[in-house]
C-alpha cells in the first residue's frame, strides 16, 4: 500500500472532513499521515484488530510461565538447597521475580509489535520523496487513498479532495517512487 | 488553546521553539558544565577502577555497618527515578494532562538517575566482575542463585526497571526524532535522526498501534514502579534487625522515592526552562501542580515516621524501642535523623502557601533540601540500624571515606553531565503531545485557585 493519491491539508479538521467524505464514496484502503494522534481520525479509519494488546498480553503469560518456572524449576528441582529448612518450593517468595519477567516480556513484545506492525524500521518509503511531505511531522495533515481500492476513480476523488480544501492533490506513481 | 499550553503559537511555530535546541549551536556555558561535570564523571570511573583493582576496604563498611554509602546512594538514586515513571505513566493513565510538558524530561531524568543506582549493588558485590552469576546460567558451578533472597529480587527489578523504562522513553521518542529529522538544517544531522526516527511517517495507522502500545506499557510501567521500591524495601524489610523488621517499608520506601522524584524533576526543570525559554509550555501552573505533589508525598513519608516510632514502641521490644527512641534520634549522628525530619517534612509544608508554590527560589530550595533530607533518610535507616543492633559488643560507628564521597559526587557529576548531554540532542518536551495539547479546547473545570 504505497502507491497511491495524496492529499494534504493543513488542519486536522479538514483532514476529518476528507476522510468522513473518502468514507462516505466507500473508500477503505485509506490512511493519514499527521503531527500527532488523533481519537476520530482512528474511528473514521475503521477499526482493526488490537494485535498489539494481544501480543502484550501473550508475552505477559509467557513471561508469567517462564519466570515462575525457571524458579521452580532451578530452586526446586534441579539444585534444591536446604536454607534453614525452608522449602525448596516456596511460592511467596517467587513471585517478585515472575512479576518482573511478566513486565520485562511485555515491555519487550509491546515495543517490538508497535514498530513491526507498522512496518518499521523502514527509513525510507515513496512518500517521503514528495516535496513537502516532511510537514507531516510538524504541521500538516495528508489523506492517502491507495491505488489498490477498487472503488477509487482518480478524476472523482482528486476533484473530491479538492472541492474538500485540499492545499494540493499528488499522485505518487512508479517514477515517483 | 489549553490552559497548560500557553500563547496562541501554531503547530509549526511549538515545533521550532521545542525542536531547535537540537541544532541550535552548544553554549559556552554548556561547554563549561559538560567540560566540569566530563570531569566529575572521569573521577568517577577512576574510583571505581581502584575500587576494583584495591577491594572494597576503599570504603567506609565494615562489621557490622556492612552497608554504607553503597547501598544509601543505590536507594537514593532509584527513588530519585520512581517519580519519572510516575509522572509519565500514572498520570498518563490519570489522564493528567500537565504531564505532558514534562513527561519526556522526567524519564529521561529516571533512566539516568537507575544508571547511577545500577553501578552501587554491582560495586558492592566485592568482586564486580562477577555480577554475572545474579543470572541463572547453565555454568560449571552448577550452583543456581537462591530466588528467595530478595537481591536476586532486586537484580531482576533494577534490570526490568531501566529496560522497561528506556522502551518507554524511547517509543514516545520516536515522533519528535523524526519531527528533527524533517526540520533540521543540514544534511548530516537529518541523516543521523533519520536513522533514529526509524523511518517514522506520521502514518494514522502507525500512530494508532503507537498510542495503544504506549498505554499498554504505561499500564505495566505502573505496578512496576511499585513493585521496584518495595523490592528495594524487602532486602532490609525480610531480615530481622532493629528498624528494618518492618511491614510499613514497601509503602513507606514508594512515596519517599516520589517525594525525592518530583524534588529532582523540580531542581532540574526550573534552571533548565529558564535557559530554554520554555514558559509558555512548561507554566508556573505545572511547577504550582508538582509542588502540591511533593507535598502530599511528604505527608506520606511524615505519616509513615509516625507509625515506625509508634510500632517501635507498641512493639514492646527493647531492641526496636531502642533503636526507633534512642539511637536514631540520640545516637552519635542524631543530627542527621533531625536533618531528614526537617527537610522532608517540615520545610515542604511551605507549599501549602501558594507565594511558596509560585516563587522559583522557594521552590528551587525546597527541593534541594527535599533531596538532601531523602539521603539523609536512607542514610539513617541503613546505618544507624547496622550500627546498633541487637549485640552492644557489636556497635560500632560507621565513618565514611574520602572514596565513598568521591564515589557519591561522581555520580552526581555523570548524572548531570548525561542530562546536559540529553538537552542538547534530543528533543526534552514531547513536542507531538504539545502539539496535540495545543489545539484541543480549552478545559472546563478550571479548579485553580
Amino acid at each position: 500500500m504505497d502507491e497511491g493519491m495524496f492529499a494534504e491539508f493543513d488542519s486536522v479538521d479538514a483532514l476529518r472532513r476528507a476522510l468522513v467524505q473518502l468514507r462516505h464514496e466507500g473508500l477503505h484502503e485509506l490512511d493519514a499521515f499527521m503531527p500527532f494522534p488523533d481519537h476520530e481520525i482512528d474511528a473514521l479509519l475503521g477499526s482493526r484488530p488490537k494485535s498489539v494488546t494481544r501480543i502484550g498480553g501473550i508475552a505477559a503469560l509467557c513471561g508469567v510461565t517462564v519466570g515462575y518456572g525457571l524458579q521452580w524449576y532451578l530452586n526446586a528441582v534441579n539444585y534444591p538447597l536446604d536454607v534453614g529448612g525452608r522449602p525448596p518450593h516456596s511460592p511467596l517468595a517467587f513471585v517478585p521475580i515472575t512479576f518482573e519477567t511478566a513486565v520485562l516480556l511485555t515491555a519487550l513484545a509491546t515495543f517490538a509489535a508497535v514498530l513491526g506492525l507498522s512496518g518499521l524500521p523502514r527509513l525510507w518509503r515513496p512518500a517521503f520523496e514528495i516535496d513537502g511531505f516532511e510537514r507531516a511531522s510538524i504541521d500538516r495533515f495528508w489523506v492517502f487513498v491507495a491505488y489498490d481500492d477498487p472503488r477509487l476513480e482518480r478524476v472523482r476523488v482528486r476533484r473530491l479532495l479538492a472541492s474538500l480544501g485540499a492545499l494540493r492533490v499528488i499522485e505518487s506513481s512508479a517514477e515517483v517512487a | 488553546m489549553s490552559r497548560w499550553v500557553r500563547g496562541d503559537a501554531t503547530a509549526e511555530q511549538l515545533s521550532d521553539q521545542l525542536l531547535s535546541p537540537v541544532w541550535t549551536p552548544a553554549s559556552r556555558v554548556w561547554v563549561a558544565f559538560v567540560l566540569l561535570t566530563g570531569a566529575g564523571t572521569l573521577m568517577l570511573f577512576g574510583l571505581i577502577a581502584w575500587t576494583m583493582v584495591e577491594g572494597i576496604g576503599l570504603f567506609g563498611t565494615n562489621i557490622p555497618a556492612a552497608w554504607g554509602f553503597a547501598i544509601i546512594n543505590f536507594v537514593w538514586w532509584i527513588g530519585i527515578g520512581h517519580a519519572g515513571t510516575f509522572i509519565s505513566a500514572i498520570l498518563l493513565l490519570l489522564e493528567q494532562k500537565w504531564r505532558t510538558s514534562i513527561n519526556r524530561f522526567a524519564e529521561a531524568m529516571t533512566l539516568f538517575a537507575v544508571m547511577q543506582a545500577g553501578l552501587f549493588p554491582i560495586l558492592h558485590l566485592g568482586r564486580p566482575w562477577f555480577f554475572y552469576w545474579l543470572v541463572p546460567y547453565p555454568s560449571t558451578l552448577e550452583v543456581w542463585p537462591q530466588f528467595k533472597s530478595a537481591l536476586p529480587w532486586d537484580a531482576a527489578a533494577i534490570f526490568t526497571y531501566f529496560t522497561t523504562s528506556l522502551l518507554f522513553w524511547y517509543l514516545g521518542l520516536v515522533p519528535d526524532l523524526a519531527g528533527v529529522r524533517d526540520r533540521a538544517p543540514g544534511r548530516l544531522r537529518r541523516r543521523i535522526y533519520a536513522i533514529f526516527a526509524l523511518g517514522w511517517s506520521g502514518s494514522a495507522l502507525a500512530w494508532r498501534r503507537f498510542r495503544i502500545g504506549y498505554g499498554l506499557i504505561a499500564g505495566i510501567a505502573t505496578p512496576l514502579v511499585l513493585s521496584v521500591h518495595s523490592i528495594v524495601s524487602a532486602d532490609f524489610a525480610i531480615t530481622l534487625l532493629p528498624g528494618w523488621h518492618s511491614t510499613i517499608f514497601p509503602p513507606y520506601f514508594v512515596a519517599g522515592a516520589i517525594l525525592s522524584g518530583f524534588a529532582m524533576v523540580l531542581l532540574l526543570l526550573i534552571p533548565a526552562r529558564a535557559v530554554f525559554r520554555i514558559h509558555n509550555v512548561v507554566t508556573d501552573r505545572h511547577l504550582d501542580v508538582m509542588a502540591k505533589m511533593i507535598l502530599v508525598t511528604g505527608w506520606i513519608v511524615l505519616y509513615s515516621y509516625v507509625i515506625e516510632v509508634f510500632i517501635a514502641w507498641y512493639s514492646d521490644s527493647e531492641f526496636e524501642r531502642y533503636q526507633m527512641l534512642v539511637a536514631r534520634p540520640f545516637g552519635p549522628y542524631g543530627w542527621v535523623t533531625w536533618l531528614a525530619i526537617f527537610c522532608n517534612t517540615i520545610v515542604v509544608q511551605l507549599f501549602w502557601f501558594r507565594f511558596a508554590r509560585r516563587s522559583l527560589a522557594v521552590l528551587w530550595i525546597v527541593s534541594l533540601l527535599v533531596n538532601v533530607g531523602m539521603w539523609c533518610e536512607r542514610f539513617v535507616l541503613i546505618d544507624i540500624s547496622l550500627m546498633r543492633g541487637f549485640t552492644v559488643s557489636k556497635w560500632e560507628t560507621f565513618v565514611p571515606t574520602l572514596v565513598d564521597w568521591g564515589i557519591f559526587a561522581g555520580t552526581l557529576s555523570f548524572f548531570c553531565l548525561l542530562f546536559l548531554l540529553f538537552l542538547r540532542f534530543v528533543p526534552f518536551v514531547a513536542v507531538y503531545e504539545v502539539k496535540e495539547l495545543a489545539q484541543e479546547p480549552d478545559d472546563e473545570d478550571d479548579d485553580d485557585g
